[in-house]
């Protein structure tokens, strides 16, 4: 029985893929040499204004809708003010007063069905990159990340566990890839989560204080840091000390989190409305027009897996957790006709393949109408069920038209009744002996027939059909 | 046509007799150059003048103009010698060939652009603004930046880390500011016009210290795209002109909505044939009572002569009471600090400007090229802004003054819907001694009274010189406090609803020629 309670609260700051920046024309491509992508608005120059993306204000209330949020009606930027060597403005265009959404939630299935309920949602832009040279011991800015857009969601402390935290990391990030809105790669630094941490005995209501934790890179990297400070302020709370107040960083290397500034010399950051942008209206038309353009969101993919196409909730839930296995599915479902046989292709011979070759599903290399095919050609009996298991690997690993394949690899099973009725013959005056037996009554010789006359098609002949004309010669004798 | 009679040309007549092929380009470019060699080494209106690629630029659009004429004459048309020269049919730009300053806040690529300040001291503008470029597009000739309050923050020009200009009318007094440099250079012919900025009355009322025409247009009528901001939600960049018709041209130029400025927006343009058939007859204007109470004997006389006038010619005037004025200028202040301690931060040493020398870390960076780069108006406009914005003043500073702000707009709006326009001075009295402000920051700030109602409602407003002759004789010698204010220009300020830019200039252009008359 556990003492204490984790209570956790997340801000995730997801990078948009917009091809332009927040407020110029600037393109967001990663990986640019330094200030390869900067002008006179992202660079801060004298007289130089920001002008809103309209691209990043769609993603925006598309997210926001997606998240159940209320989309606010008049919404502002405000000016957000600190000096660093990576803000060239003195100041982020962020949002504090008029958040894009507010009071939302996205419901959770792992590790348990949970609701988390979401506080805002807000645009912003990217700071720029500071590069430290040891050598001669100087700092170089890197201003191409500057205006690339941020969406910040800010949760409500509705976390007790750093499954719960991981889950809802896995169910944004793919929502966030099915909206189209985020790459959402942590590695990349398109989805970053801060966590904010606080722990109380079991049973108190009072929320402890709190820290808030940056640098975490990695799903894993979230889950070890909550297990870390979770553990590091129970220890201190039960020593009867008290937890500080502080932002700390979590280092990778030595699996900690460090201290990175207390609350005492947290900023005075000096928000204020942001004169240069005019108040963004948004009408009931377009946020009609945005849910009408809203893709189906994989709680809903999920519900209509089990209610209309009658899968089993497991496979539901796992078909329905990434865009590129959904879309394979309802692919595979609508060309041959039975989901449920669709699923068990995928759930068994696809994520085999997926788990042996060690490839993430977004980077599968299948045509959407492979396994459809495959499974109507094994269904209607022109290849075997073992030929269909190749042909799913050859369509999966080198991405092999599976009629094609089947020519060139002489998959075919023979369904031709004369070509076969010549065969059987041959097997029926080959075997007289065996044949005098299941004539007499040893019925199990058929089985023997049967493999005899396979053999002789050397394994493609339509078993069913075989079977028929195998029965029909034997009862003519 | 000689130099002497060049010069009292307006900038649209100048234009006019360029195109006419009457004056050449270049007569006038010279004639402005003499005015600068002679003047500028005592009033210092320019921070940089560039007279040889003025003269070349003169030059060309005079060889523009013969060719065309050539073409227009030529027997043949289709002639392919004729080919590639200015096609006659083609409308030739309205200030072709004009010699025309701009204020040293607005991006001019190519070119320095300090905004009056040590901190930009090297810096070169790497693009241009958006209604230099339209001024350019318009033949306009600019010969030179001129000098400002650093980063406009003043009213007297002796802000600027170059050195303060001197009002040419009385060179112990300021010209006002922060737009200084471009009044001065025009009210000295080193210039035909001139652009300023206002952000709270630095177009109006160096304007009305140096005898000219100044107009703040509607907020958002002139792109900001270059214009280094100040206050963003007041700043408008804006004609300082002999005449009202020079400025009504001028705004005509300039305006226009842009996309690289998000606050721009589409304003009608002034037709300058209605503007000269204005007719006062049922007009409604209002006096607050409020912006003439503090004021000189000189602005009193100045605006009671003028309601009389108004009157005489069909207009009805009305002393209006308008108490949420006794606000303005606290108004103002706050959220103009508030807006230009964020607009400049970005003035940090790290990428361009100054940069201060031997600091051990980043804070030290920050502050020491910040302390060293900016002057004590600059400083002290911080300060306050940082203190309006802290979390513990916040609430009572900041959004007291955006609720009063609203009410404000909201109080002229009713004006607006009973009255055309407003009449009120445009400063307190008349052009100040020179260092008599820096003895007094707040009375200076308090001077703005008259300004900085339209600025922070985003009202046109223009600044027009109120014809003395009359009043002069009329008036008693003893009344006057200081004798030497006496030959001063004085400025009246007519204040119209958003867009009404046609309505004041019809107005100013009325009280113009009835000036000259009288």
């Amino acid at each position: 029985m556990k003492e204490f309670e984790t209570v956790i609260g997340l801000e995730v700051h997801v990078e948009l893929k917009t091809r332009s920046k927040i407020f110029c024309s600037c393109p967001t491509t990663f990986g640019a040499p330094p200030n390869a992508h900067i002008c006179e608005v992202c660079a801060g120059l004298p007289g130089a204004l920001p002008r809103l993306n309209r691209k990043v204000l769609d993603y925006a209330v598309m997210t926001s809708l997606a998240l159940n949020c209320e989309v606010t009606r008049k919404s502002r930027f405000d000016r957000k003010n600190y000096f660093y060597p990576d803000l060239p403005k003195g100041y982020q265009i962020s949002q504090l007063y008029a958040p894009i959404g507010r009071n939302g939630y996205l419901l959770i299935e792992k590790p348990e069905k949970k609701r988390i309920r979401i506080h805002e949602l807000h645009m912003e832009d990217d700071a720029g990159k500071l590069i430290h040279n040891d050598l001669d011991n100087s700092t170089s800015v890197d201003l191409s990340r500057c205006g690339v857009p941020l969406l910040e969601i800010v949760t409500e402390p509705d976390f007790r566990t750093s499954e719960e935290v991981t889950g809802f990391l896995e169910a944004l990030r793919t929502m966030l890839k099915a909206l189209g809105v985020s790459d959402c790669k942590m590695q990349e630094g398109s989805l970053r989560a801060d966590v904010n941490l606080s722990v109380r005995p079991v049973g108190e209501e009072k929320l402890g204080i709190r820290t808030e934790m940056k640098n975490l890179s990695s799903f894993r990297a979230v889950s070890k840091a909550i297990g870390y400070e979770a553990q590091r302020q129970w220890e201190i709370v039960r020593g009867g000390g008290s937890i500080e107040r502080e932002t700390r960083r979590w280092d990778e290397e030595k699996e900690q989190s460090l201290p990175m500034r207390k609350k005492e010399d947290a900023a005075e950051y000096k928000y204020f409305p942001e004169p240069d942008i005019p108040v963004i209206r948004i009408s009931d038309k377009k946020i009609d027009e945005i849910r009408s353009i809203l893709p189906e969101l994989p709680d809903q993919k999920f519900r209509r897996y089990i209610e209309e196409m009658g899968l089993p909730e497991y496979d539901a839930g796992i078909l329905s957790a990434n865009k590129e296995t959904a879309v394979l599915f309802e692919k595979t479902a609508e060309i041959c006709g039975d989901p449920k046989e669709a699923s068990n292709w995928i759930m068994v011979d696809l994520m085999k393949l997926l788990n042996d070759t060690g490839t993430l599903p977004e980077d599968m290399k299948i045509r959407e109408a492979s396994l459809g095919e495959i499974i109507v050609m094994v269904k209607e009996g022109k290849i075997s069920r073992a030929s269909g298991k190749e042909l799913l690997k050859a369509a999966f690993t080198e991405d092999a038209v599976p009629k094609e394949y089947a020519d060139s690899h002489d998959l075919w099973l023979v369904s031709d009744p004369e070509v076969l009725k010549v065969a059987v013959e041959k097997v029926i005056s080959a075997n007289e002996k065996a044949v005098g037996e299941y004539l007499s009554g040893k019925t199990k010789n058929f089985r023997f027939l049967l493999g005899q006359t396979m053999r002789e098609t050397r394994g493609k002949a339509d078993p069913a059909l075989l079977t028929g004309i195998l029965q029909k010669k034997l009862s003519e004798l | 046509m000689e130099k002497k009679e060049i010069l009292t040309l307006s900038a649209i007549e100048l234009a006019e007799n360029i195109r006419e092929q009457k004056v050449t380009s270049e007569e006038a470019v010279r004639a402005v150059f003499e005015n600068i060699d002679e003047h500028e080494c005592k009033i210092h209106a320019y921070l940089d003048f560039w007279k040889e690629e003025s003269l070349k630029k003169a030059r060309e659009i005079d060889e523009m103009l013969a060719n065309r004429a050539y073409s227009e004459t030529a027997l043949n048309p289709g002639n392919s010698e004729a080919e590639g020269l200015a096609d006659p049919g083609e409308e030739l730009p309205p200030l072709l060939g004009v010699p025309v300053a701009v204020k040293d806040n607005l991006m001019l690529s190519g070119r320095k652009m300090t905004c009056g300040s040590k901190m930009l001291q090297d810096y070169i503008a790497p693009y241009s603004a958006t209604c230099i470029e339209k001024l350019e597009k318009a033949g306009a000739v600019i010969i030179g930046k001129t000098n400002m309050d650093e980063f406009g923050m003043g009213a007297s020009t002796e802000h600027s880390f170059f050195g303060a200009t001197l009002n040419p009318k009385d060179t112990n007094r300021v010209p006002g500011g922060s737009s200084g440099g471009s009044a001065a250079a025009v009210a000295y012919g080193g210039a035909f016009a001139a652009l300023g900025t206002d952000t709270g009355g630095s177009i109006r009322q160096p304007a009305a210290f140096c005898g000219l025409v100044g107009l703040r247009p509607t907020y958002g009528s002139v792109s900001r795209h270059g214009l280094t901001s100040f206050a963003s939600s007041m700043d408008v960049a804006g004609p300082v002109t002999r005449g009202t018709r020079d400025a009504a041209a001028l705004f005509n130029i300039v305006t226009g909505p842009d996309e690289k400025d998000q606050t721009s927006i589409s304003a009608p343009k002034v037709d300058l044939s209605k503007m000269e058939s204005y007719d006062l007859t049922g007009k409604r204007i209002a006096v607050p009572k409020q912006l003439i109470s503090g004021g000189s004997i000189e602005n009193r006389e100045a605006i009671d002569r003028t309601s009389e006038f108004l009157k005489n010619n069909g207009a009805t005037v009305d002393l209006i009471d308008m108490p949420l004025l006794d606000y303005a200028v606290a108004i103002y202040y706050i959220l103009s600090s508030a807006e230009a301690s964020a607009n400049l931060s970005r003035y940090d040493g790290i990428r361009y400007g100054y940069r201060a020398s031997g600091a051990e870390d980043i804070t030290e960076l920050y502050r020491k090229t910040r302390s060293e780069g900016f002057g004590t108006e600059v400083k002290r406009r911080i300060l306050l802004g940082n203190y309006v914005l802290s979390s513990e003043h916040f609430n009572d500073c900041y959004r007291q003054a955006e609720r009063a702000r609203d009410m404000l707009k909201k109080a002229f709006a009713d004006v607006f819907s009973k009255y055309d326009m407003i009449l009120c001075p445009t400063a307190p009295g008349v052009a100040p001694l020179l260092h008599e402000i820096d003895k007094d920051p707040l009375s200076a700030y308090i001077a703005d009274l008259c300004t900085v109602p339209a600025s922070l409602c985003g009202l046109p407003a223009v600044s027009l010189p109120f014809a003395r002759k009359e009043a002069d004789s009329a008036r008693k010698e003893e009344d006057t406090a200081d004798p030497s204010a006496k030959a001063l220009p004085v400025g009246i300020q007519l204040i119209g609803p958003r867009f009404g830019e046609q309505e004041i200039l019809g107005a100013a252009r009325f009280l113009e020629k009835g000036g000259q008359k009288r």
